[in-house]
């Protein structure tokens, strides 16, 4: 704390030089005279200290053994199981395309009729003084989903995440789906990741000793599920967050990201421009900016009988590289390869209203622009639709306990050019065991 | 030049202007802070007294507080377990963690009441050491006082004496206005009484109260129209004095039933800051029980 300062402060008075040497042998002066005053009062305080020894921390120390160690929830490790399905009324589609966008991530959400999404058993444990770790199943596809350490003891408001976990860009990347507001993500995280960015590597962050909220974070990695990241490091992002408090009612987060991933061969489906489905094979350089904002507000800061959450994130991804395509029988037969470039941006804004002690509503407006796509020769050869994906949302939830809900989503999905769908999601999310509370 | 070097000796001088930073998470440990450390400590609350101590989000702005704390002042017993155990990760303060001297539970240093027969879920909002609420009893505050006063001078032994000096005025003051309290409450003694919330066992032990009914069917469920009117009925064969909530609550409850039974609905500023005239400690004791007085009458 005091060296910076003090290094700085020598630098200051350094740069001064000439015409401060007139000055000097006052300053030189009140210096010894506080040094000599702070002396004074560290040896009073030394005495006082001697003074004070005798009383002995007995009584504390007692106590300070005792019962306190029930802390997150009773459980070491804490074990909790989420319990999460829901019913999908939607039409039965091959595929689910964003029009005008590159697959970029294993895609979720297609799912019809009766499932189990985000059914997850969560362990999270301190490991020891320095280190947590957390691990998360998904049950209904058997996969990891997260598992990592934190360590809990560097100070200076550093910490360091290790292992595979869910990105700290953007606001919803790394909130637990049983948190979310929607049954789904917005198209924009679909566009960008899949259903969200998650990393094997590893992320540092720094939270800055300031009045404001001030969070900076650095993730490198494998890429994780960007697909076919690659490279020593398959994509590494930088996210600076900031919040804090307008009254004892109204609190906001803002935060500013950046991603650049490497995808190498990264697989998808296109259309060449006879509406023929071809494969595409993309090589290159991906880059996004993510900017986020949410704004909470409770009378009083009560949040449990009525609160409105604002929200919204924007996008935008620039990629540069080569493209090949491929099918037999289309205009690709003859697997054409030639650069790639293209600038898509998108957003999405929501807004969920607590009404009374249980019940919410929530409203979510998307709209994605398939921007410029540029396939340089095969520009002839390839569809580049000139189309706006956009999506309403429309929820209702009721929570019995903080610990279940049941949502009814309503949504018209006009992502794939020429067909405009209704969806019906009727959806449960319970969780037991030693739950947590979540991010802001 | 030399107003560059005075605000640079200003800047290093700066730490000691409040020794430590405390973070309370309820505002009667802040003001007890206060009481002991004066001007050597800088203690804020994460929560207000209209606030519910069991529900409130890890804000950004408390997580920024927390980051910067050299003690984290708590009840404790679960109370917070709702989002203490996130605010702390993310805060990424060593200091501050379980184990270490700069985490203070008020609950530790008294004794609990209402230790759960049942540990479910199923059972509401229930802590398993106890009742958490500990704060509505005076003698839990000076018993808290002495190990707080303790911690402060072992987190900041510099100060030590004056902590010392200060706790020990501090005793000797609480103990007078409890004399002070005891005498004004005699006439309370068996005076029966519902609760919106079981969040006043201390209190109603202290001064011999009696608690009839709850009015939340367990503890943090919002009772409904129809458990209300249970609770009215069995009040007929029962009959109470007052009903008492704390200043966080919804009235609604409270003065429904008060409309229907006729008896006073009481809400009690519970920590500092609950009421105006529970500007500190002291002041939310001389309401409380100038509230209960008054509706007792």
């Amino acid at each position: 704390m005091f060296k910076p300062s003090l290094f700085a402060c020598a630098l200051l008075a350094s740069a001064g030089t000439a015409q401060a040497n007139d000055d000097l042998a006052a300053i030189r002066q009140e210096i010894a005279e506080m040094k000599a005053g702070y002396e004074a009062r560290i040896a009073a305080l030394e005495a006082r200290l001697k003074q004070a020894e005798p009383h002995p921390a007995a009584t504390e120390t007692r106590h300070a053994a005792g019962p306190d160690r029930a802390n997150a929830a009773g459980f070491n490790p804490e074990v909790s199981l989420i319990l999460s399905g829901e019913y999908a009324r939607r039409d039965g589609r091959p595929e689910r395309a964003i029009t005008g966008f590159m697959p970029a991530g294993d895609s979720h959400g297609g799912e019809r009729g009766f499932n189990l999404r985000h059914t997850e058993l969560v362990v999270g444990a301190d490991v020891d003084p320095q280190f947590r770790g957390y691990a998360a199943f998904d049950l209904a596809d058997a996969a990891l989903e997260e598992a990592w350490f934190e360590s809990m003891a560097l100070g200076e408001g550093f910490s360091l995440k290790g292992g595979r976990f869910f990105s700290g860009l953007g606001y919803l990347n790394e909130r637990h789906p049983h948190a979310w507001d929607f049954a789904d993500t917005p198209l924009m995280y679909q566009a960008l990741f899949g259903e969200r960015f998650r990393q094997d590597g590893l992320q540092l962050k720094w939270l800055a000793p300031t009045e404001t909220y001030l969070a900076l974070g650095l993730e490198a990695g494998s890429g994780g599920n960007l697909a076919g990241a690659d490279g020593p490091v398959g994509a590494w992002s930088g996210f600076a967050k900031i919040g804090g408090d307008i009254d004892a009612s109204q609190s906001w987060r803002a935060g500013l990201a950046y991603l650049s991933a490497r995808p190498k061969a990264r697989a998808g489906h296109w259309e060449d421009a006879n509406g023929d489905e071809v494969t595409s094979v993309f090589t290159g350089d991906s880059r996004a900016w993510i900017a986020d904002f949410v704004w909470k507000w409770a009378p009083q800061g009560r949040a449990k009988e009525r609160n409105l959450t604002l929200q919204a994130e924007y996008f935008q991804r620039d990629e540069k590289g080569a493209l090949a395509c491929g099918g037999a029988g289309t205009l690709c037969a003859a697997e054409p390869s030639d650069r790639h470039g293209s600038r898509q941006s998108g957003w999405y804004a929501q807004g969920v209203y607590q009404f009374m002690p249980r019940w919410r509503t929530g409203l979510r407006y998307e709209r994605l622009d398939s921007g410029t796509l540029d396939f340089g020769a095969n520009n002839a050869v390839l569809d580049r639709p000139d189309y706006n994906p956009d999506k309403y949302s429309l929820m209702l939830d009721y929570s019995p306990s903080e610990f279940s809900r049941i949502r009814l989503q309503f949504a018209r999905d006009r992502s794939m050019q020429g067909i405009g769908e209704n969806q019906i999601t009727l959806q449960y999310v319970m969780s037991l065991g030693a739950h947590g509370a979540h991010l802001f | 030049m030399r107003k560059i070097l005075l605000l640079c000796l200003s800047l290093l001088a700066w730490p000691a202007q409040a020794a430590l930073t405390v973070l309370a998470c309820e505002p009667e440990w802040a003001a007890l802070v206060g009481e002991l450390a004066g001007d050597r400590a800088a203690a804020a609350s994460a929560t207000t007294a209209f606030q519910d101590p069991h529900h409130i989000e890890a804000r950004p702005s408390l997580i920024a507080r927390a980051r910067r704390a050299d003690l984290l002042v708590c009840t404790g017993a679960e109370l917070e377990s709702g989002w203490l155990p996130l605010l702390l990760r993310e805060s990424a303060n060593p200091r501050i963690q379980p184990g270490r001297p700069g985490h203070f539970m008020a609950a530790d240093f008294v004794t609990l009441l209402d230790k759960p027969q049942r540990l479910s879920r199923a059972e509401g909002d229930v802590h398993a050491q106890g009742n958490p609420h500990i704060q509505t009893d005076p003698r839990n505050i000076a018993q808290v006082a002495g190990a707080l006063a303790q911690r402060l001078a072992q987190l900041d032994p510099a100060n030590a004496a004056f902590y010392e000096t200060r706790r020990a005025d501090f005793a000797r003051r609480w103990q007078t206005a409890m004399q002070g309290w005891e005498a004004r409450a005699a006439r309370l003694k068996g005076v029966r009484v519902v609760s919106q919330h079981s969040g006043f066992p201390y209190l109603y032990q202290w001064l011999g109260l009696v608690e009839v009914a709850v009015l939340e069917p367990k503890p943090g469920i919002e009772p409904s129209a129809g458990y209300l009117a249970e609770v009215a009925a069995r009040l007929k064969a029962k009959p109470a004095g007052m009903i008492v909530r704390a200043a966080y609550q919804s009235g609604r409850p409270s003065e429904w039933l008060a409309g229907r039974s006729g008896l006073p609905a009481v809400a009690l500023p519970y920590t500092v800051g609950g009421s105006d005239q529970a500007g500190d400690l002291f002041g939310l004791f001389d309401d409380t029980l100038g509230r209960l007085l008054e509706a007792a009458k």
